[in-house]
């Protein structure tokens, strides 16, 4: 009877994903989570971590700026000088912890005394930013009364030398970061709206009448969150290795195998969007429980801060949640150039959150 | 009833039943091919559900169906591949515009079509490139009519095409619906407005409460009330105040 070709459900799935990825692009709050606020994020951690750490030290007024000493530590790009405020000022702004150390150079006019007496404040406000200026200080000294009596014999000297052949940039951190905060973002809010809108926007009843098999309508749409993501991910490691210079080990292998854990990770987050998609009534259900699910995972997980400042009884929550394992592979993979199976344990921690989730997952869906 | 029309929807003692309440109680009757077949009914009545069920959309409880010679039960997709669907309301991504739509419904049913063909059909060459969501309610509801036929379906059903829409709209749609009629293809239609199942159906149901309680042609249940001596309280003029209002405003589509 029926003389047509047999119906092709993959090209019934295809269209739906060119669709839904139309769709996606139209949708500002898609385009801004994946792809403004991370480069935003790229960018202001990019320009602040720009070169080394450095202290911000107050030089009073009254000082005597005419000696090799003081010359040296303005040369020195890691130290902020502070010349023209008050003392009282500077005392204030050192309290509050706004500057690091404050510092008096004076001439002593007692010969039993050394020529240059050298005052350094600090405050508890800012106790790291004090303790490396006073280690700088001491340096500073020692080296002066070291090159007034160069007959000297030494005892002991130090070498520094570097392991790493190549420096960590704060990129390096905080790229792989944003990848996580990007793909948490879409996996879990996009999956969500979109399933739900498809819902009660009555799209999804309309594939219903064509002959296209429910598991499709979910591939399809899956597949377009893919292809978008992929390429929002694409994007941002781009920019990160042009413009600020982010490490790509091994170049090329480093990127596919960047696009993999970000494909491995995008499925179970999807996951948690499916579920939140099935329990969600209405729209304004879904970013109160998207973020109960994402914010933690922002703030516990290394996204934007490694997890070593935790305090110890904090240690073992980011070692529950999935990002934390994306992060620590894509940071492996891309600084160290990690293969795919030197990370293994990561990707094995995030598929079994993958089976976690898609247990509940398909129970709690909805069609309508 | 006449023994050349040929039988293209048989449904049999049709039951939907819900956990607390009975949609569909024991409905059966039957649509020829190339007529436009009315539900009508109060809200709540079971128009939409039996549309759904016909559709493949839901699932029946009791009875049987086929459609074209084919079961609902068991073959759904030969079902679909032969039929088009307008729901109730929207179920477009909004924000496509209506040539990426057609492209979607040409995959979705995997046929070729003549896209501005499809759109000059009911007349909207013009918002080729508009958004789905930026148009008004009756482009909406045209441009739905418009899925519907992508298949090239033999029986579409409608359900309340013409629901929010202008007087000009409305009649236009009808005009439509007549011609896709006249192409050969059978109309299932559900409406609230009996001017306009009066106008354009063949053949009407009035649905109450799951049961049908009238089932024939619109001219024959006028006759049947008036051969019980029903009378209109108040002399029907020669013209109502619809009529005013197209001869005021022009029988023209508003919006296109």
């Amino acid at each position: 009877m029926n003389s047509q070709k047999k119906y092709s459900q993959l090209r019934a799935m295809l269209a739906i994903t060119v669709a839904s990825l139309q769709s996606t692009f139209r949708n500002p709050s898609a385009v801004l989570f994946s792809f403004a606020f991370p480069m935003f994020f790229i960018l202001v951690f990019g320009f602040i971590g720009k070169g080394t750490i450095s202290v911000k030290v107050g030089v009073s007024a009254k000082s005597d700026t005419a000696n090799a000493m003081y010359t040296m530590l303005k040369s020195r790009p890691e130290l902020k000088l502070t010349l023209d405020e008050s003392d009282a000022q500077m005392k204030d702004e050192l309290e509050k912890g706004k500057l690091d150390g404050v510092l008096a150079f004076m001439k002593s006019s007692d010969s039993t005394k050394p020529n240059l007496q050298v005052t350094l404040q600090t405050s508890k406000a800012s106790a790291e930013g004090g303790a490396m200026i006073q280690m700088f200080m001491m340096h500073a000294v020692d080296q002066a009364n070291l090159a007034s009596a160069p007959e000297i014999k030494h005892v002991a000297e130090l070498r520094t030398l570097e392991v790493n052949d190549h420096a960590y940039k704060s990129i390096d951190f905080i790229l792989p970061g944003m990848l996580g905060f990007s793909l948490l973002s879409m996996g879990v809010f996009g999956t969500a709206f979109v399933f739900l809108n498809l819902r009660n926007t009555l799209v999804i009843k309309r594939f219903f009448a064509t002959p296209i098999n429910k598991a499709y309508i979910v591939l399809g749409e899956a597949l377009s969150r893919v292809l978008f993501t992929l390429l929002t991910s694409s994007f941002i490691i781009v920019v990160g290795y042009l413009v600020f210079g982010f490490t790509l080990q091994h170049g090329l292998i480093t990127f596919i195998n960047m696009l993999f854990l970000s494909f491995i990770s995008l499925f179970v987050f999807m996951g948690f969007g499916f579920i939140i998609s099935g329990l969600a009534k209405n729209e304004s259900a879904v970013p109160p429980l998207a973020n109960l699910i994402t914010l933690p995972q922002f703030i516990l997980c290394g996204t934007f801060f490694s997890t070593s400042f935790f305090p110890a009884w904090m240690q073992p929550i980011p070692k529950m949640l999935p990002l934390t394992y994306l992060n620590d592979a894509m940071r492996r993979v891309a600084f160290e150039g990690a293969s795919l199976f030197q990370v293994w344990n990561d990707i094995l921690v995030l598929l079994i959150w993958g089976v976690v989730v898609y247990f509940f997952a398909t129970k709690l869906f909805k069609w309508e | 009833m006449s023994l050349e029309k040929k039988t293209i929807i048989s449904v049999q003692n049709l039951v939907k039943s819900y956990e607390d309440f009975t949609a569909v109680n024991g409905i059966s009757f039957e649509v020829y091919e190339g007529e436009i077949f009315g539900l009508l009914g109060p809200n709540g009545a079971g128009k939409t559900t039996t549309l759904e069920i016909l559709e493949t959309l839901r699932q029946k409880s009791g009875g049987d169906i086929k459609i074209d010679g084919l079961d609902v039960d068991k073959n759904q997709n030969e079902i679909k591949k032969i039929i088009g669907v307008q729901l109730q309301a929207a179920g477009y991504y909004p924000s496509l515009k209506l040539l990426e739509l057609l492209d979607l419904f040409s995959g979705l049913y995997n046929v070729a079509i003549d896209k501005m063909k499809m759109l000059a059909l009911v007349g909207l060459e013009d918002k080729a490139k508009s958004k789905y969501k930026d148009l008004s309610g009756g482009q909406k509801q045209r441009f739905s009519l418009c899925t519907t036929l992508i298949n090239n379906p033999k029986i579409i059903f409608l359900d309340e095409p013409t629901t929010g829409l202008d007087p000009q709209s409305r009649r236009n749609l009808w005009e439509l619906i007549r011609q896709i009629r006249d192409k050969g293809t059978t109309v299932v239609i559900t409406t609230h407005y009996m001017d306009e199942a009066e106008e354009l159906c063949d053949r009407v149901a009035v649905m109450e409460a799951g049961k049908f309680i009238a089932l024939n042609t619109p001219d024959n249940l006028i006759d049947d009330l008036v051969a019980k001596g029903f009378e209109r309280k108040k002399e029907v003029k020669k013209a109502n105040l619809e009529d005013v209002f197209l001869h005021l405003t022009g029988k023209e589509w508003r919006d296109a």
